[in-house]
């Protein structure tokens, strides 16, 4: 089919349109030059420049815990606020709820930070807290958008769900907190996980918000690549990015791998049964 | 029904095979369908009869055979070529468009005017008795109603053939009884062949002049309802359509009878019995053509010498128009039995336990083939 | 009573009591009330301010003159900002270069959907995957290699010299194509993954009904994929348009001096120029363009849940 061909080609070009950039960052990743233009034969150097760099390894650290706590504060947030969406109905102000988780995901993070900023300051003057900023109104803000994420990630898991099995916990006597323990959250687990994820990537991405908000003695990693960057080539920055692509490449290669194998045993089982259950029909 | 003794052939399948990657959906079928027939495959889910319904559509591709429609080979004509239109099981219809656009698109891909298209969209409407609908949206309408903008979509292009996926699957048991009778009308009004595909044994013997019955990729049996109903030609058969009592035993061909070990007599029948002295054979016998009454308090000097049986009544399915009556025979096997209730349930003279004869006369076994 | 009754029918039951529904909703609310749209107040205070000599590089809006409260606002901002031809250039500027990019990433991501949607069940997740997995690495650093790569040393222009395509490397980086290009880039999971839903839900069999009615595959995708796809081009395209029109890393990066937009100018008048007035004021102007396009956003999300 030609169409089909069409389409392919389409795709395969977009998906190297994708890769192509990181993957060069990993080849120059390994480039002994500092030069971009020139290779000078494979290194590793620059990892080593990469672990024996202080400020490096404390702004990593940094942003870890900032996304840690931040993804973790998210999911509660972000997840009362999705299954609030997908099943409370209609409520008042339900509309402005929306509208408040939606327009996080697209804010213009210059605008999200410069006003979360505003409202630090204004707080600090009139009710004493936060005291300056640093790593809490960092927090603050990555809980915030992230929240709006997570929202989506649950609000989508929840609809998907059948309502009729918290209904059947309820009518086995389950109370309203055993049904949320024992059939809403193990149900919604993936979801949240995903979520979770999300919030974390979101947090660990963040330039821009983190900029507006933070305060002396909190530098995020963002922020560390972004100086460096902006001074121009930095090839320890190629090394880097090839460190977070290994990262993410196998957690994703691992999930996917359990997936397929719990799939693949669903699959066998599911079989199984049939075929017992057609021996019985032919007796 | 309509020009079912014509003779000329619209359809010709001819060892039609569909191969999904190892199970074969559909094998070697062979299936001539005569122009203006209201044709039905008949069978059970996944005996390959949608699949074979959409290879006729062109929606999907036979593995080898070919298919005729009206003398031509239809092996590189795509669907949107075909002469042929399809009414789809979920209607199809399109959300964004008017009942009205819904009908006239597919004269619109023609090139059919403006004034032209109208009038014809206007009577395709009208036939189906949604006239002043025209403006609405799919969304906007019953699900009967858009089951007939499905069939005024699919019949304004004057198709020489209609294909019809389950076309009454989608309704409620009153409501699909009710378009049974109109979907029969439309067909002879319009005189164009129908080609239904149910899994309703009732739909297709209501709407068919003939029909194919089929299971695992392979027709079984092809012939009026009546046909088929009355002699079934396998045991599969028999048991799809309708109900049947199945019994087992050596033939007696000089004696035209049958020999059950379940029954206290032979089963003796009017036609011959096509098989080998002492060979195994199946019979089957309708519940309906079998008589129920209470056994005489002397049973045994009165029993007939063939086609009876005796037993006791297990269960009553009271139907209202008829009661259908599990008897228990002494070796553990149930016989259905149906009675038409002629008088009022008030005088039922048969109740649960109550010991009962049954016969049957020479014309009602049929042997069945396995 | 009514309402309420029916309200209960809808409910789940595990935060189904009163004060379930009270966590779950009153949470949230609060969080993002305080943390989302009551700072917008602040910017608008702030963009009605004078710029002071002082941390915060503020003056008072509110001053106590004779024990009475004088409000301080001014309008000096908004009117510095509507005269000078830079901001407006910049406005105008962000709008039309991520309408662009919207439009590209529209027409890159949509066959990339369609092809996913179309794709056997079982590599419709693996694709999927592939179209995020680049999200999930830094965004900065993806940006930055698009710096590396479009440089007149770059690896594109040098290809392209090998090639005898061109003779002398062309200028890429520090342009508006540059900018777009990284749009395009950054964006294309947000123009796929609303797509690529509606297109996955498209009923087949109305695409089978339209070829049997006589329409060509390209009649169909017309006249029956493209408009059952809408919803989903508004989902991806103000998904990509909005953050776009105030995107600050991508122009600072790959733009040049003369590539203006606002989310690089407010940027530079907040950290380069300390005046935080007209910063907020841009801010101001920016969201009260934006929230036309978010309300819509809002809208179909919810449409989208509905049908």
């Amino acid at each position: 089919m030609r169409r089909g061909s069409f389409l392919t080609l389409c795709l395969w070009a977009g998906f190297a349109f994708l890769y192509l950039p990181i993957l060069v960052l990993i080849v120059y990743s390994f480039n002994a030059s500092r030069l971009v233009a020139v290779w000078g034969g494979w290194s590793v150097k620059w990892y080593g420049e990469l672990f024996r760099d202080p400020q490096v390894l404390g702004a990593a650290s940094m942003s870890l815990q900032i996304a840690a706590i931040s993804a973790t504060v998210a999911v509660v947030i972000g997840g009362l606020a999705g299954y609030a969406l997908s099943r409370f109905g209609r409520f008042r102000g339900r509309t402005g709820f929306s509208t408040m988780l939606t327009a996080p995901l697209v804010m213009p993070e210059v605008i999200t930070g410069l006003s979360l900023l505003m409202l630090f300051i204004a707080m600090e003057q009139i009710v004493g807290w936060p005291a300056g900023r640093g790593m809490t109104t960092v927090i603050i803000a990555h809980i915030t958008f992230a929240a709006a994420y997570v929202a989506v990630v649950v609000r989508s898991r929840v609809a998907g769900l059948d309502r009729a099995l918290e209904e059947a916990a309820m009518d086995l006597g389950a109370r309203p907190f055993t049904v949320l323990r024992r059939i809403t959250l193990p149900m919604l687990m993936p979801g949240l996980l995903s979520g979770w994820l999300l919030a974390f990537t979101l947090s660990l991405d963040d330039l821009v918000i983190a900029s507006f908000v933070t305060g002396p003695g909190a530098t995020t990693l963002p922020m560390l690549i972004f100086s460096k960057v902006r001074l121009g080539v930095s090839p320890d920055i190629n090394a880097l990015a090839t460190l977070i692509v290994a990262v993410v490449a196998s957690g994703v290669l691992l999930s996917g791998w359990i997936m397929l194998r719990t799939e693949r045993r669903h699959a066998r089982q599911v079989r199984a049964a049939f075929r017992r259950e057609g021996a019985m029909d032919g007796n | 029904m309509a020009a079912a003794d014509s003779t000329d052939t619209l359809v010709s399948i001819q060892g039609v095979t569909k191969d999904f990657g190892g199970t074969l959906a559909v094998d070697g079928i062979d299936l001539e369908i005569r122009r203006g027939e209201y044709f039905s495959l008949l069978g059970g889910s996944g005996c390959g009869k949608t699949t074979l319904l959409r290879m006729l559509g062109g929606f999907e591709t036979p593995t080898s055979g070919r298919i005729m429609i009206d003398g031509q080979d239809m092996a590189d004509v795509p669907a949107y070529r075909r002469p042929v239109n399809m009414m789809f099981q979920s209607y199809a219809l399109f959300p964004h468009m008017s009942v009205a656009q819904n009908v006239a698109f597919g004269l619109e891909q023609e090139n059919v005017v403006k004034s032209e298209r109208d009038d014809r969209v206007a009577e395709a409407l009208e036939m189906v008795q949604l006239g002043e609908y025209g403006r609405r949206k799919p969304h906007q309408l019953s699900g009967g109603q858009r089951q007939r903008v499905a069939l005024a979509r699919a019949l304004v292009k004057r198709p020489k053939l209609l294909l019809l996926d389950e076309p009454l699957a989608a309704l409620d048991k009153k409501l699909r009884e009710k378009t049974q009778f109109e979907l029969a009308n439309i067909q002879v009004k319009v005189g164009i062949t129908f080609i239904m595909v149910t899994h309703d044994q009732e739909e297709a013997m209501t709407l068919s002049d003939r029909l194919a019955v089929m299971n695992a990729g392979r027709i079984v049996q092809v012939g009026t309802p009546g046909d088929i109903y009355e002699f079934p030609a396998n045991r599969m058969v028999g048991e799809f359509i309708g109900t049947i009592n199945v019994f087992e035993g050596k033939a007696d061909p000089e004696n035209s009878a049958v020999h059950c070990p379940a029954l206290p007599c032979p089963i003796v029948m009017e036609d011959r019995v096509a098989a080998e002295s002492g060979s195994q054979i199946a019979i089957g016998i309708r519940p309906e053509k079998m008589r129920i009454r209470k056994a005489g308090p002397a049973p045994a000097e009165a029993a007939p010498a063939s086609n009876f049986l005796a037993g006791k009544v297990e269960d009553i399915a009271y139907l209202g128009d008829l009661s259908i009556f599990h008897v228990r025979l002494a070796d553990g096997r149930i016989v259905q039995v149906s009675r038409t209730n002629i008088t009022r349930r008030r005088d039922e003279p048969l109740t649960w336990e109550d010991a009962v004869e049954v016969e049957w006369d020479p014309q009602a076994p049929v042997v069945l083939h396995q | 009573m009514t309402d309420a009754a029916a309200d209960r029918v809808a409910d789940s039951p595990a935060l189904s009591t009163s004060r379930g529904r009270l966590i779950g909703i009153l949470i949230p609310t609060a969080w993002l009330l305080l943390f989302f749209a009551i700072p917008f107040l602040f910017v608008i205070k702030i963009s009605l301010s004078e710029a002071a000599y002082s941390v915060p590089p503020v003056s008072d809006f509110l001053i106590w003159q004779d024990g009475w409260p004088v409000l301080q606002a001014t309008w000096a901002n908004f009117a510095l900002i509507l005269d000078d031809p830079l901001y407006l250039q910049a406005l105008l500027g962000s709008l039309r270069i991520a309408a662009i990019s919207t439009l590209l990433t529209l027409l890159i991501g949509y066959p990339m959907a369609y092809a996913i949607a179309r794709a056997e069940p079982g590599m419709r997740t693996p694709l999927l995957l592939l179209v995020i997995l680049p999200f999930w690495t830094s965004f900065l650093i993806r940006v930055y290699a698009w710096s590396t790569l479009l440089q007149d040393q770059g690896m594109i222009n040098s290809a392209l010299m090998w090639l005898g395509v061109i003779d002398d490397p062309m200028r890429m980086l520090n342009t508006e194509f540059a900018v777009q290009l990284g749009i395009v880039y950054s964006y294309l999971p947000f123009m796929i993954l609303p797509l690529y839903a509606t297109l996955e839900r498209l009923d087949g069999s109305l695409l089978e009904a339209a070829a049997d009615l006589g329409a060509r595959p390209a009649t169909t995708f017309w006249r029956v994929t493209l408009p059952l796809s809408l919803p989903g081009m508004a989902a991806g395209c103000l998904l990509v348009f909005i953050p776009a029109a105030g995107e600050f890393v991508i122009p600072e990066l790959l733009g040049g001096p003369d590539t203006l937009m606002i989310g690089k100018i407010m940027w530079q008048e907040f950290f380069n120029n300390r005046d935080w007035p007209v910063a907020s004021a841009l801010a101001t102007i920016l969201l009260l363009l934006l929230i036309v396009p978010i309300l819509l956003l809002d809208r179909t999300q919810s449409r989208a849940e509905q049908g």
